[in-house]
């Protein structure tokens, strides 16, 4: 029996319950309902999962319609899902995932007051997420597209008492909503093209010939601005580090491993519609590339560790874009898994430092933790190994996929955009673990008092992302390395075809694996000599070219460039249309109504003198002149 | 037989001199009776139209208005003596609480 369609439903049922009753629940009762359900997900996911893979190939996957929906004259939305290879890899890392941080959660949120709260959102955001991927049309998977987004503005905002955390949801609400315009405007376009909003008819237009080129890349850049703005690349990634003010696991779930790369998802689901317009792969892949480098060099100097993971996954969300616009669909995917397993598994690590150090984030008051926190230190440094590109850890196979293809597809620019990216990753990634865990304590002495390794729901965890971040890579080991060894690319071949991905040959993949590792040991071995053998040499650095570290350290200042090209003349404009149209025209005219109208009643008021003999007078005059007017 | 414009003439003057007291006088039992005086005025109007076209009905609401009237001119009576108690006046210039 096929019953994928059930994977959505427990994690849906269990935030209803949350949301309803989750006040009066007991926390025993809330850890259960909020961690069993995504656990009853994750079983369901993996039966069908692996039913899929014994039905390989054979079947062309066809949607379920379980409700119809919309239908008006042509246009028909239905709730139907279609669980195909490329839902299925993204089921299993949105209730896997979701699953070890549901679990992690209870450790990390057990002392707080909104703790129903908390786990109803996280709960309704697996579910928003599973229903966004599981959808077979653009107007289900929208749903899903704004529910992750409401679910993600409310986890930001989870302290809401603290102004920082308000304002960083409503940013992040209000960035996703100008991608959201777009993304919205690309599905119209779709409609209008296609007459259909399945995805199914529009892979089928395309093959048919029945949309235009230019429609399909209109279509594909505006179904692409809503990527920029879900998966944080410019010029929408202004709301990703903000969004660190939510509690460490939502970052490693939400923006770190599922939510963010929704928009990749949505690329590698549409790889058809984007192969074909070509121009649209061109600027994703162009987008991709910028951001990889461009969020690399912010996070050299951050000192926030929060910080420094949150530009980590822009940039490495650069990559999956770089892969996705290069035609390497598949690579694109298998970085999204890889990265879901790592990037989460250094934010725990990094909510596990937070535990320990009463909520310490400046990584220039850490150092040395290795002793202190061994179980975490290894995790951190596992993941680590794997983002920076480390050989047989995972980032390294998916990163090099990636870079391959981009080599191979004549891309020598954007392969060597994403080589520098390496470099700087790997650089970035080791400056934090030295910084953070090696060298001398820079911690202050009550906070060191109270260090301790996190509790075993905390760890345990940690372990199991560790064991996912070092050996996922195996499920995409490169063609030179072993004939039909790349597992991931084969199962997702019926929905991304493999065709599109050309091959460089054995030698000069040889030459990539080669490069992309020096590019890894040189990102290492900089980071060594700056924060390990010369420390002085940072500082040195930075009074060298101060401009140049006071640019990176304000992140371009990009944020203060919105402030005033957008944000401050809007609001100015805004104020203005306040004062002079709602004010003055507005106001004018109602207040203006009544000031008439209270004049009007004075003048006829006039008219009552309470004298009788005046109102006879009046009566007699008016009898007068109607018969004059009948008579006459 | 006296023609019909006569009994008419008559009605008229009768309600101009209803009118005219009305207006000139200011105590209220004399304006009332003003009232009255127009009320059979418009009477005597209409039975002086009734008799050529000897239409019943006329008559009929004659004998109505006879008897609306006594009613009315009880209760404005009794009005009137009610105001004379609460007031000590019955001068219709002093009643102007009613002003707007």
């Amino acid at each position: 029996m096929d019953a994928s369609w059930l994977i959505p439903l427990a994690p849906g049922l269990s935030a209803f319950l949350l949301i309803i009753f989750g006040r009066s629940l007991s926390r025993r009762l809330v850890t259960w309902l909020a961690c069993g359900s995504v656990a009853v997900a994750f079983s369901f996911s993996l039966l069908s999962a692996l039913r899929l893979r014994a039905a390989a190939g054979s079947v062309p996957y066809p949607a379920r319609i379980l409700l119809s929906w919309i239908r008006a004259g042509d246009f028909r939305a239905d709730i139907s899902f279609r669980f195909d290879p490329l839902a299925a890899v993204m089921v299993l890392v949105v209730t896997g995932v979701g699953l070890l941080i549901h679990v992690y959660s209870t450790g990390y949120m057990a002392r707080e007051k909104g703790y129903a709260r908390y786990f109803a959102a996280l709960n309704l955001f697996t579910f928003s997420m599973l229903i966004l991927v599981l959808a077979s049309n653009f107007i289900l998977m929208f749903v899903g597209w704004e529910g992750v987004g409401l679910c993600s503005y409310l986890l930001i905002g989870f302290w809401f008492e603290k102004p920082a955390a308000a304002k960083a949801g409503m940013k992040a609400f209000l960035v996703n909503r100008i991608g959201d315009a777009g993304f919205l405007l690309g599905i119209l376009v779709l409609l209008f093209a296609v007459g259909s909003a399945e995805f199914s008819a529009v892979d089928q237009a395309v093959s048919g010939g029945a949309i235009a080129k230019s429609t399909a890349t209109l279509a594909a850049l505006l179904l692409f601005a809503g990527a920029t703005g879900k998966s944080a690349q410019i010029p929408l990634h202004v709301w990703l580090p903000d969004a660190m003010e939510g509690p460490t696991p939502v970052s490693a779930l939400i923006h770190a491993a599922t939510m963010v790369t929704a928009g990749v998802y949505m690329v590698a689901r549409m790889n058809a519609l984007y192969a074909f317009s070509g121009t649209a792969a061109g600027v994703v892949a162009a987008v991709g590339a910028f951001t990889a480098v461009f969020a690399a060099t912010i996070a050299l100097v951050q000192n926030d560790i929060k910080r420094i993971l949150a530009y980590s996954t822009i940039s490495q969300l650069g990559y999956m874009f770089l892969g996705c616009g290069v035609g390497a669909y598949a690579a694109g995917i298998f970085h999204l898994v890889t990265h879901a397993f790592f990037k989460s598994l250094l934010f725990l690590a990094a909510g596990s430092v937070m535990h320990a150090l009463s909520g310490e984030l400046d990584i220039r008051r850490m150092g040395g933790l290795r002793h202190r926190l061994p179980l975490t230190y290894t995790a951190f440094l596992i993941g680590t190994l794997a983002i920076a590109g480390i050989p047989l850890f995972s980032g390294f196979f998916s990163k090099d996929a990636i870079l391959s293809a981009a080599y191979a597809g004549g891309h020598r620019l954007l392969w060597a955009a994403g080589l520098l990216g390496a470099v700087l990753t790997a650089f970035y990634m080791f400056r934090l673990v030295f910084l953070a865990f090696h060298g001398g304590e820079r911690t202050t002495p009550e906070v060191r008092d109270r260090i301790h390794e996190s509790p075993s729901s905390m760890t345990v965890p940690l372990l199991i992302l560790s064991g996912l971040a070092a050996m996922a890579g195996w499920i995409g080991i490169p063609a030179v390395l072993g004939e039909k060894a790349d597992l991931l690319r084969r199962f997702l071949a019926p929905v991304i075809p493999v065709i599109r991905t050309p091959h460089a040959g054995s030698s000069s993949e040889w030459f990539l694996i080669l490069t992309a590792t020096s590019a890894a040991g040189l990102g290492l071995g900089l980071a060594w000599l700056f924060y390990q053998r010369w420390p002085g040499l940072p500082a040195r650095f930075a009074a060298w070219c101060p401009g140049l570290h006071k640019i990176l350290l304000k992140s371009y200042g990009v944020d203060e460039i919105y402030q005033a090209v957008l944000v401050r003349p809007l609001v100015g404009a805004s104020e203005l249309t306040y004062r002079r149209f709602d004010l003055g025209l507005i106001d004018g005219a109602v207040n203006g109504a009544g000031a008439a109208t209270r004049f009007a009643g004075r003048l006829a008021a006039s008219l009552q003198t309470g004298r009788i003999k005046d109102y006879a007078l009046g009566f007699l005059l008016g009898t007068t002149i109607f018969l004059a007017w009948i008579l006459l | 037989m006296i023609p019909a414009g006569w009994f008419f003439a008559v009605a008229a003057i009768l309600f101009g001199l209803g009118v005219t007291a009305f207006f000139v006088r200011r105590d209220l039992p004399t304006q009332f009776l003003a009232v009255e005086i127009m009320l059979n005025a418009a009477n005597l109007a209409f039975l002086a139209l009734a008799k050529p076209a000897s239409a019943a009905a006329a008559q009929t609401i004659v004998l109505f208005i006879i008897t609306v009237a006594a009613a009315e001119a009880a209760v404005g009576l009794a009005v009137i003596l009610v105001v004379f108690r609460r007031r000590k006046s019955v001068r219709s210039e002093d009643l102007r609480i009613l002003k707007g």
